[in-house]
């Protein structure tokens, strides 16, 4: 028999439903109590990668007593799904509001899950994501397939304008910061003190800069740093307790990397020999060091030469 | 004069005439493309994949408009030419480089339009092709997507601006050069904007000798970047003329500095 069009189409709907639990694309969401009330879902400290299914940024569920508020919600639909049902299990509340702390896929795309009415986000944020979401998506299902089926392109509905939110007497503080990206979002629980720091912290794992301001980086880890506060959650790597950790090294590997870019351009290094350069020892426990050191060649060297390599034409005055 | 195998290399794909006039050897990336690339590229000439030439590139494609290969083949004496190709690109040699009063060695920038096997060529005085080079994985579009420049309107603005430095080597009387020419390098595969790129770099030095010349095509980044060896001392003066497909001329000169106390 030949399959009309239709029926193979009406075939292939039905089987949607079951690989939707297709064991070999199931996230495993392993939330961690970091604070009273406070859980972190530790992401790979790896590459996106088809083997972590993107899943490689922290996540927070913060329990209030309007509901459940999670900062970041993952890279896809899959995740996001997972992401609610375990936290709202552990809870025992609706999930009243997602915070999304910048424009990157690993924190954000899993919004297509939820109301667009509860995701809220920095202005710059819901700009950067609506003009670069489509090539961010593009990438996410070009490296991970299947692990994004359903994920589509949504925006936060709320505009955050306010520097807190109250939750029925949890209240958060909303930082509106930027040099991992144009606009970075910080939260800070009043209650615990702990620190939700977004990517503008990396914790024994390197800094990643594709949309990157290092000044204006190093502008918000100041902030962070004088800002009362206890534990640090970071966007990547491991809770940091101390709340100053994090923040350090995020700090010492930015310095190094503009230090070495500015010296390896200055010295007549090409893009792929400052990419080899040696990483000194005290960044040797730092995952995806070699890894995020070429990513950021590609990001800030074209920039660094024409600032530093002088003009040589003869028309040049 | 010069054979253009830029240009000879369209002929022959767009024919699919492919006749392998040499046993190439098997290649070990397994590419679709391999034998009508060495057709088009070494032609008649034995070739060899040799460990002796490195071509180099960073562990991940992060931006396919602008992926930095180097080509570094020092090791083996009686370089001739140099290539860099990839073999799934539509333009797929981005150089042809002959270091004729130069250290083998470039390094450049190039347009990625998909996975595939991007390799270094390089021909000795004996007319043997020595070859290495690897996959790459890339996001598509590298070059079919507009220039920034087009993009953000300003490239007329800056065309032709020329950035460099040259420092002096460990090895005397070596020098290495720096190259950066603002110009967007159009591809031609752009919706309404036809190709335009550089497509010839000479050096020369204070008397005139050239010391390195090559033809580059619009598979290399825009705004390309060049690093090469040249043979000159501490003080002389190395001359640079850069051609595009519109017969422009980019003027710039660079001097070798002195050597400094280590």
């Amino acid at each position: 028999m030949i399959l009309s069009r239709r029926s193979m189409l009406g075939g292939m709907l039905a089987v949607g439903p079951a690989s939707a639990l297709d064991p070999r694309f199931t996230y495993h969401i392993a939330p961690v109590l970091v604070a009273d009330g406070i859980w972190m879902i530790a992401g790979a400290d790896e590459p996106i990668l088809p083997g972590n299914g993107g899943a490689i940024a922290n996540i927070a569920i913060v329990a209030t007593p309007a509901g459940t508020v999670l900062v970041d919600c993952g890279p896809s639909l899959r995740y996001a799904r997972a992401l609610k049902a375990v936290a709202e299990g552990l809870t025992g509340k609706p999930v009243v509001r997602v915070f999304i702390t910048h424009l990157h896929p690993d924190h954000g795309m899993g919004i297509t899950a939820f109301d667009p009415a509860i995701v809220a986000a920095l202005p710059g944020t819901i700009s950067e994501m609506a003009r670069d979401g489509r090539g961010f998506s593009d990438a996410m299902y070009r490296i991970l397939g299947d692990w994004m089926r359903g994920t589509d392109l949504a925006l936060p509905a709320i505009s955050i304008a306010s520097d807190h939110e109250a939750f029925g007497g949890r209240s958060l503080r909303l930082l509106a910061l930027s040099g991992h990206s144009a606009a970075d979002l910080a939260l800070l629980d009043e209650r615990t003190g702990l620190l939700i720091g977004g990517d503008l912290l990396f914790h024994h794992r390197a800094p990643s800069t594709p949309t990157a301001d290092l000044a204006q980086w190093r502008k918000s880890l100041t902030a962070l740093e004088s800002l009362p506060h206890k534990g640090a959650l970071p966007g990547h790597g491991p809770f940091d307790p101390s709340g100053t950790e994090a923040v350090a090294q995020t700090r010492d590997w930015i310095d190094w990397l503009e230090t070495t870019l500015i010296d390896a351009v200055r010295s007549g290094l090409d893009m792929v020999e400052a990419g080899e350069i040696a990483i000194p020892e005290r960044f040797s426990a730092m995952a995806a060091a070699r890894y995020e050191l070429q990513r950021s060649v590609s990001h800030l060297y074209p920039a660094l030469e024409n600032r530093l390599l002088p003009r040589v034409d003869k028309q040049a005055d | 004069m010069k054979r253009r195998i830029l240009v000879a290399l369209l002929p022959l794909l767009a024919s699919g005439a492919v006749v392998a006039r040499a046993p190439y050897p098997q290649d070990p990336l397994h590419s679709p493309m391999w034998t009508a690339h060495a057709a088009a590229i070494f032609g008649d000439d034995p070739v060899r994949f040799d460990p002796r030439i490195t071509l180099k590139y960073p562990a991940i494609a992060e931006n396919q408009r602008s992926f930095p290969v180097v080509l570094d083949a020092r090791g083996v004496a009686g370089v001739r030419r140099m290539v860099i190709f990839a073999d799934l690109n539509p333009i797929p040699v981005a150089i042809d480089y002959r270091p004729s009063d130069s250290a083998a060695y470039i390094a450049t920038r190039i347009k990625l339009d998909q996975r595939t096997p991007v390799r270094g060529a390089v021909q000795l005085a004996d007319g043997q092709w020595l070859v290495s080079g690897g996959w790459i994985d890339a996001a598509g579009g590298g070059c079919s997507a507009p220039p920034l420049s087009r993009v953000r309107g300003d490239w007329a603005e800056h065309l032709g601006e020329l950035r460099g430095e040259a420092w002096a080597t460990g090895e005397a009387g070596t020098s290495r050069l720096r190259l950066m020419v603002r110009h967007p390098m159009d591809t031609g595969l752009v919706g309404n904007i036809p190709t335009y790129n550089i497509e010839t770099v000479t050096i020369t030095s204070a008397t005139g000798a050239v010391l390195g010349e090559l033809e580059m095509s619009a598979a290399n980044s825009e705004d390309p970047a060049l690093t090469v060896m040249p043979h000159a001392a501490p003080g002389e003066t190395l001359t640079i003329a850069a051609r595009d497909t519109n017969g422009r001329i980019y003027p710039a000169s660079v001097v070798v500095p002195g050597m400094r106390a280590p």
